[in-house]
C-alpha cells in the first residue's frame, strides 16, 4: 500500500508520478496521517504541487495542535480546584509532551484519564464550565456509567470541542482488566500540571487501543504512534523487557506483542527477536488495516465487518452483547 | 470508476464517478480548462451509490471524497453533475487551507479586484455572472480565496452555477454552447450552469488585489450604506469556511481585508439598479 511504503521508505517516493501522488495524498487524507506524511516527507525532492499539498498539511497539524494544546488547558482550569490527578490521552498527551507521533499528528477529541472515584466530580465540574452531553437519553448514559471505560462524550457549548473522560482504558466488560491505579500513581507530571502516562504505560494503551478494543479502523495513524514511540524508546536499556512486565501487569501481553510486531512488518519498526512470534491473526488484521484503495474508499467489506463484530465480541459477553444490540435496532426503528 | 481530472485556479481536483454520465457533462462544461497541476489533484471527489444496489435501481448519488458531510442527503443519478459540483465545493468549504476562503463572487477590472459577499439568494452570483459579461474578468461566482501572505485574491472560476430567472438572464448574454444541461427539480430551483469566457480561464492563474467589497442584497429599494469595520468583520467571518482553522494566520488575513479595503452593503430592487451602483461605487471608491 503506497501510504505505508511512503512512511517506512520516503525516499521510495521518488519514483511517483501524478496519480501515484494523488493516491498517496488520498489515503493518508482518508487514514488521518497526511500531516505525518508531510513531515515525514519534509525537504525531499517531489513536484511542486505535491510540495504545497504536504505544506499546507503541515501547517493545518500546526494549528490542530494550538487548539488541542489550548482544550487540555481549559479542561485543567476546570478540573483544577478538585485537586485530582488528570491524565492527557493519545493525540493530545504526545503534543503536550512533544513525543514523536506528535510530529504532523491530527488531533480530534481531548481524551483524559482520572481516577474512577472522581468522575462525579469531575462530570460536574465540566458541565459548570460549560461541556454538555452529546447524547442524553437514557440508555446511552445507563450504558456507558455502567459497563464502559468513560462518560459518554461531552461537547463544549461555545467551542464545539469533545471531551472523552476516561476512569481505564478497556471497557470494564472486556475481558482483561488493565491495572487503572497504577496507570494513575506511575504518570508522569508535565509543567502544566496535567500529567501523560510512563513511557510503557503510553504504548501499552496505544496497543490496547489498536488491538484489543476497536475494529481496527484508522488503525494506521495508531500503529504510526507505535512506531514511533517504539522507535524513540528502542535504545533504552531494558525498554523491551520493561514494556513487556507492563503488558503483563495490565493483563494485555497479547495485544502488545501483536501491535509490536505489526509496526515491525508495516513500518520495518527495529523489534527484539524474541518478539517475533508470529500468529494467524497478524496476516488477518494487517489485511483489514491496508483495506483501503487509491481513491480513499474502505476496502474488503467482509474483513471489516468481521472486525467490527470482533471489537463487540471483545467488549461485551454475549449475553449482554444481543441485548445491546437489540435496544439499538430497536431505537433505530423507533 | 468512471474519472475526471480539472484544474480552476490554483486547486486541482480527481472526480471519480461510478455512472459515465456525470464525467461526460463534467468534460463538457469544463472544456478547455487545464489539469491539474504535475497531474497532482488537490482534492478526491466520489460520486457512488447510495448502496451497491442503488447503482441500478433507482440510482442514488452519494457524495464522498477526502471531506464529506456526514448527513448529505444522496441526489437523483439526473442530477449527478450538481452532485460533482457539490463535492468539490465541500472539499474547497472543508479542507481549504493555503488561502483564507470567502463565499463570495469576485470580478476584475485594471488588476482591481471588486468582492461581492452575501447569503444565498442576495445576487452576488448572478452580479458576477453579468459583469463577467460586460467588460470585467470573472474570478469565480462562489469563493473567493485570500493569500494571507500576500492579500492578494486569486481566481477560483468554476462554473458559474445560475438559479431560476437569473438563467434566462444570462443567456441574452452568453452563446448556448458555454451552458451546462438544465436540472430542474433541485433543492434550490432550476439551474443551469455557465462556463466563464474564455479569457477569464486563460487568465486564471493572475491573482489580483482587492479593492471594493460589497454586500448586496436584492429585492429592495435602493439604498447604500457605509459599514463599520466591526459589522465588516463579523459577517466576514460568518462568509468563511475555513475562518478558525487557519488561526491566526487567517485573523490577519481576514483584518488586513477588513482595514483596507472600501466596503459597503448595497440594496437594489433588479439588476440594472445593481449594475448602475457598481459602476458609481466602483469609480467612486475603488481604490
Amino acid at each position: 500500500m503506497p501510504l505505508v511504503r511512503a512512511l517506512a521508505d520516503p525516499p521510495g517516493t521518488a519514483a511517483l508520478d501524478g496519480a501515484g501522488w494523488t493516491a498517496l495524498i488520498t489515503i493518508a487524507r482518508a487514514e488521518q496521517l497526511l500531516g505525518s506524511l508531510a513531515y515525514r516527507l519534509e525537504g525531499r525532492p517531489m513536484p511542486g504541487a505535491a510540495a504545497a499539498i504536504l505544506a499546507d498539511a503541515r501547517r493545518s497539524a500546526e494549528q490542530q495542535q494550538v487548539q488541542a494544546l489550548w482544550e487540555a488547558e481549559m479542561a485543567r482550569r476546570a478540573l483544577a480546584p478538585l485537586g485530582v490527578p488528570v491524565v492527557l490521552l493519545k493525540g493530545t498527551a504526545f503534543a503536550a509532551a512533544k513525543l514523536p507521533p506528535s510530529i504532523g499528528r491530527s488531533i480530534g477529541d481531548l481524551d483524559i484519564l482520572v481516577p474512577r472515584e472522581s468522575l462525579d466530580a469531575v462530570e460536574a465540574a465540566l458541565i459548570a464550565a460549560g461541556w454538555k452531553w452529546v447524547k442524553d437519553d437514557a440508555y446511552t448514559l445507563h450504558y456507558y456509567k455502567q459497563w464502559m471505560h468513560e462518560l459518554p462524550p461531552l461537547i463544549h457549548r461555545e467551542r464545539d470541542r469533545m471531551i472523552d473522560v476516561h476512569h481505564t482504558i478497556l471497557p470494564l466488560t472486556a475481558r482483561p482488566t488493565p491495572d487503572a491505579a497504577a496507570l494513575i500513581a506511575d504518570s508522569v507530571a508535565l509543567e502544566s500540571g496535567l500529567r501523560i502516562l510512563s513511557p510503557a504505560d503510553i504504548i501499552v494503551h496505544a496497543a490496547v487501543h489498536l488491538f484489543a478494543d476497536g475494529d481496527l479502523a484508522g488503525g494506521l495513524r495508531n500503529l504510526w504512534d507505535i512506531d514511533r514511540l517504539l522507535r524513540s524508546s528502542d535504545a533504552h536499556a531494558g525498554f523491551w523487557s520493561a514494556l513487556a512486565a507492563r503488558a503483563e501487569r495490565h493483563g494485555v501481553t497479547a495485544a502488545v506483542a501483536h501491535a509490536a510486531r505489526q509496526a515491525n512488518a508495516l513500518y520495518a519498526t527495529p523489534i527484539p527477536r524474541e518478539w517475533m512470534k508470529w500468529s494467524p491473526f497478524d496476516a488477518w488484521s494487517r489485511r483489514r488495516l491496508l483495506a483501503r484503495d487509491g481513491w480513499g474508499r474502505a476496502r474488503r467489506p467482509v474483513t471489516r465487518l468481521a472486525f467490527y463484530a470482533r471489537s463487540h465480541w471483545l467488549r461485551m459477553p454475549p449475553a449482554m452483547l444481543a441485548r445491546h444490540l437489540w435496544i439499538k435496532a430497536r431505537d433505530r426503528r423507533g | 470508476m468512471h474519472s475526471f481530472t480539472v484544474r480552476i485556479g490554483p486547486v486541482g481536483f480527481r472526480v471519480g464517478s461510478a455512472w459515465p454520465r456525470p464525467v461526460a457533462a463534467l468534460e463538457a462544461i469544463y472544456a478547455g480548462y487545464p489539469g491539474p497541476r504535475d497531474g497532482i489533484a488537490d482534492f478526491t471527489v466520489r460520486l457512488e451509490p447510495e448502496r451497491p444496489w442503488r447503482r441500478f435501481v433507482r440510482p442514488s448519488v452519494a457524495i464522498r471524497g477526502d471531506f464529506i458531510l456526514p448527513d448529505a442527503v444522496p441526489m437523483a443519478l439526473r442530477h449527478g453533475f450538481l452532485a460533482a459540483e457539490m463535492g468539490m465545493n465541500l472539499q474547497m468549504a472543508l479542507g481549504q487551507r493555503r488561502f483564507l476562503l470567502l463565499h463570495a463572487s469576485a470580478v476584475e477590472r485594471d488588476g482591481r479586484v471588486l468582492l461581492m459577499t452575501g447569503e444565498s439568494g442576495a445576487g452576488k452570483s448572478t452580479l458576477a455572472a453579468l459583469l463577467g459579461e460586460r467588460g470585467w474578468r470573472l474570478m469565480g461566482d462562489e469563493f473567493a480565496l485570500v493569500d494571507p501572505v500576500s492579500g492578494l485574491i486569486h481566481a477560483f472560476p468554476r462554473a458559474v452555477s445560475l438559479k431560476n430567472a437569473a438563467i434566462a438572464m444570462l443567456r441574452a448574454e452568453a452563446s448556448e454552447d458555454r451552458f451546462g444541461p438544465e436540472l430542474d427539480g433541485t433543492p434550490k430551483g432550476t439551474l443551469r450552469h455557465l462556463r466563464p469566457r474564455a479569457d477569464a480561464v486563460a487568465r486564471m492563474d493572475e491573482p489580483a488585489a482587492p479593492a471594493l467589497l460589497l454586500f448586496p442584497r436584492y429585492g429592495h429599494d435602493r439604498a447604500i450604506r457605509p459599514m463599520g469595520e466591526a459589522e465588516i468583520f463579523v459577517r466576514l467571518t460568518q462568509a468563511s469556511t475555513n475562518y478558525v482553522a487557519l488561526g491566526e494566520a487567517g485573523h490577519a488575513a481576514l483584518a488586513r481585508l477588513v482595514k483596507t479595503v472600501p466596503t459597503r452593503a448595497i440594496d437594489y430592487p433588479d439588476s440594472a439598479a445593481a449594475l448602475a451602483i457598481v459602476d458609481m461605487l466602483w469609480a467612486e471608491q475603488a481604490r
